[in-house]
């Protein structure tokens, strides 16, 4: 059975359309990565699934049980993180944990080992308000509560937006230590480099799905020559690559552009190319395409449609 | 389930650096400082006198308006385009002026003119002073009846009525008596009305509440959490009043305090269920905190707590029939002056349970729809 089922979904606040036809399945036992850009509908879509907000149409099941006729039963059910800390921030971390533990009928101790892990780097500041402590350890107290009654299916809100990037590495693997567990994951992110770590990813830009595969398989579907281009002056090199007629896309990513290519253009040519328009210290390698290039790609075509 | 979130709910109370020292503040100050502020028996009036007499009567009428306790004499002006001056100026709020053949006439044909003028820009001070002056005129000319009428010899001349009045409740029309349990019901409402509606809106802006409303706990159960913290801190300061009321001012009521405990019970829930209704439609604690201070001060002004309801126009006593506050201002003094009992006060105990219905009714439903 999946997890979460989502059919049709749209939800307008006002003229916005905050989501349109959505319609996904996410796997039991599945990290499922909903990836994109901040106003997408992530949130919107995560407070629907977990029994917050009601959908304008469609229909949504989050373990089998559907989100309008048995909120009740999900609740019991499910773990949400928001994306916002949402703690009491002027009670300590054991007393947030406690508080939630008894909340839900269970205690700390019936569950512990699921959260062992995590609580242990938190113990030492267990008597300290969880309003004081620092973002990372604010999210690992925020991902313990939502676990503390074991959920079988877990919603993560951007977890990672604010966090230092050790943490965030750090928070990932404690995803991956939860999936062994046989929970099942749904998690937002406007960071690319995070979807390689989920079974399946879907694209959300405008409250439209644009893509849901594996990570592998997003990547195996670009079908383009891509190559990286560097030189000295990066800025002019940008508004040159955008004027050659060969280049179909060109996108700057940290430190050098990435470009696709179609099939007539070959390295040795944009060289000279770029020589002649007095580029120096021309850097020109073929790469294997990122997330982020599938995902530059894939709105890039939607933009066109 | 209930016990966790109360103590959850104490936790976060004592905890708070603010709040406790403002529960046990604030019935201490209202108690100890507002009875004197909200007096409103007008003293040292400022008298200008114009006495164009000069004669023994008027100066006797002088002397008598002063031994009254109410005027202090500013001064005496010889004309009442001076005295005017001295309104103008501050210095007075009311002038006497004595007419020229005053003596002659009083003894002559028994009539003679006085003039008040007041400034009525503090309209009770000046229409009150007046009504004062008016009573120790009457008084003058009553004096002079007598002994006019002794010195003729005639022991009954003119039959006239001796009014004695007797004040019920309040023999002495003390102010304080009065105001006094008034003032608990002020205090009451505002603590018990703003705390649960802004820890509400507070969960809100805090993002708590989402957390809250994704797990189990029913709406009902929270609430309650909610409501019952406030419920024990109304009766504490209730105490505390009573307490002080009995030390300060020597006030102990009449009837039964466990009736006042229990027309409170039912008082707290409507003013925290009204709190309720307000925090479902805010989002911020400064939409709550404006929207709740808004009503506080027409439910105060219109309850009777300053100024008697019968003498307001009819649309605001109409407003006071809808305004709770009013219902229990009644029964507090009720219960504190005359000692009334339950059974005479029965339909403000159905009024307030109607209250309570209407206002929590209205906040478990307005609840339901912002999700």
């Amino acid at each position: 059975m999946s997890a979460v089922s989502v059919k049709n979904i749209n939800k307008k606040y006002d003229r916005i359309i905050a989501l349109k036809d959505i319609s996904f399945e996410a796997n039991s036992g599945e990290i499922f990565g909903i990836i994109g850009p901040d106003g997408a509908g992530k949130t919107t879509l995560f407070r629907i699934l977990t029994t917050l907000l009601l959908a304008d149409s469609g229909k949504a099941t989050v373990d089998g049980k559907d989100v309008v006729e048995q909120y009740k039963q999900i609740r019991q059910e499910i773990g949400y993180m928001p994306g916002k800390f949402s703690l009491y921030q002027d009670l300590s971390v054991e007393e947030n944990l406690e508080f939630f533990a008894t909340i839900f009928n269970t205690s700390i101790q019936e569950n512990y080992y699921l959260i062992e892990d995590i609580y242990k780097q938190l113990e030492p500041f267990k008597k300290r308000k969880a309003g004081k402590l620092s973002g990372g350890m604010k999210q690992k107290l925020a991902l313990c509560c939502a676990l503390i009654h074991k959920p079988v299916v877990l919603f993560l809100d951007e977890p990672t937006t604010g966090v230092d990037p050790v943490s965030r590495k750090e928070f990932w693997e404690m995803l991956k230590k939860l999936k062994e567990q046989h929970i099942s994951i749904l998690v937002s992110t406007p960071y690319m480099d995070e979807a390689s770590l989920c079974d399946r990813i879907a694209f959300i830009q405008d409250g439209n799905f644009l893509k849901i595969d594996t990570p592998s398989g997003i990547i195996s579907q670009f079908g383009e020559k891509l190559w990286a281009v560097e030189a000295d002056n990066m800025y002019k090199l940008l508004l040159d690559l955008r004027n050659n007629k060969h280049i179909k896309t060109c996108f700057t990513f940290g430190e050098s552009h990435h470009i696709t290519v179609d099939n007539t253009l070959t390295m040795e040519e944009l060289k000279t190319y770029l020589s002649d328009k007095g580029h120096t210290g021309i850097q020109i390698r073929a790469i294997e395409p990122t997330i982020e290039d599938c995902f530059m790609q894939i709105t890039e075509k939607k933009q066109n449609e | 389930m209930l016990k966790f979130l109360l103590e959850k709910e104490f936790k976060q109370l004592f905890r708070n650096p603010f709040l406790p020292k403002l529960i046990l503040f604030m019935p201490v100050m209202m108690i100890l400082i507002m009875p004197w502020a909200a007096n409103q028996e007008i003293k040292n009036i400022k008298l200008s006198v114009v006495d164009n007499d000069h004669s023994s009567y008027s100066e006797r009428l002088i002397q008598k308006v002063i031994a009254s306790g109410y005027f202090i004499l500013e001064d005496i002006s010889g004309s009442n385009t001076e005295a005017l001056k001295s309104i103008e100026a501050g210095k007075a709020d009311i002038i006497l002026e004595i007419a020229p053949e005053f003596e002659k006439d009083l003894v002559k044909t028994g009539m003679a003119e006085v003039m008040i003028s007041a400034n009525a820009v503090n309209g009770t001070k000046g229409g009150l002073g007046s009504a004062y002056l008016a009573a120790i005129m009457s008084d003058f000319a009553q004096d002079l009846t007598t002994e006019q009428g002794l010195n003729a010899g005639q022991g009954f001349s003119s039959a006239s009525i001796n009014i004695v009045p007797h004040n019920k409740y309040n023999i002495y029309l003390d102010y304080k008596v009065f105001m006094v349990p008034a003032l608990v019901v002020m205090l009451l409402t505002m603590l018990t009305g703003f705390l649960p509606a802004l820890n509400i809106v507070g969960e809100k802006e805090a993002g708590t509440i989402e957390q809250m409303n994704v797990t189990p706990v029913k709406r009902l159960t929270f609430i309650l959490g909610k409501l019952i913290p406030y419920w024990i801190i109304g009766f504490v300061v209730l105490s505390i009043c009573f307490i002080l009321a009995a030390l300060i001012y020597g006030i102990f009521p009449m009837g039964n305090l466990l009736t006042i405990y229990l027309y409170a019970t039912v008082y707290i829930l409507v003013v925290s269920g009204l709190g309720l209704v307000i925090s479902n439609y805010s989002d911020t604690m400064q939409q709550a905190m404006f929207i709740m201070f808004f009503f506080m001060l027409i439910l105060i002004l219109l309850s009777g707590l300053f100024t008697p309801v019968s003498s307001m126009p009819d649309w605001a006593q109409w407003i006071s029939k809808i305004n709770p506050l009013s219902y229990f201002i009644q029964v507090m003094r009720s219960i504190y002056l005359k000692g009334s009992g339950i059974m005479e006060l029965l339909p403000q105990l159905f009024t307030l349970c109607g209250f309570t219905l209407f206002f929590n009714t209205w906040a478990i439903f307005s609840y339901r729809k912002s999700n």
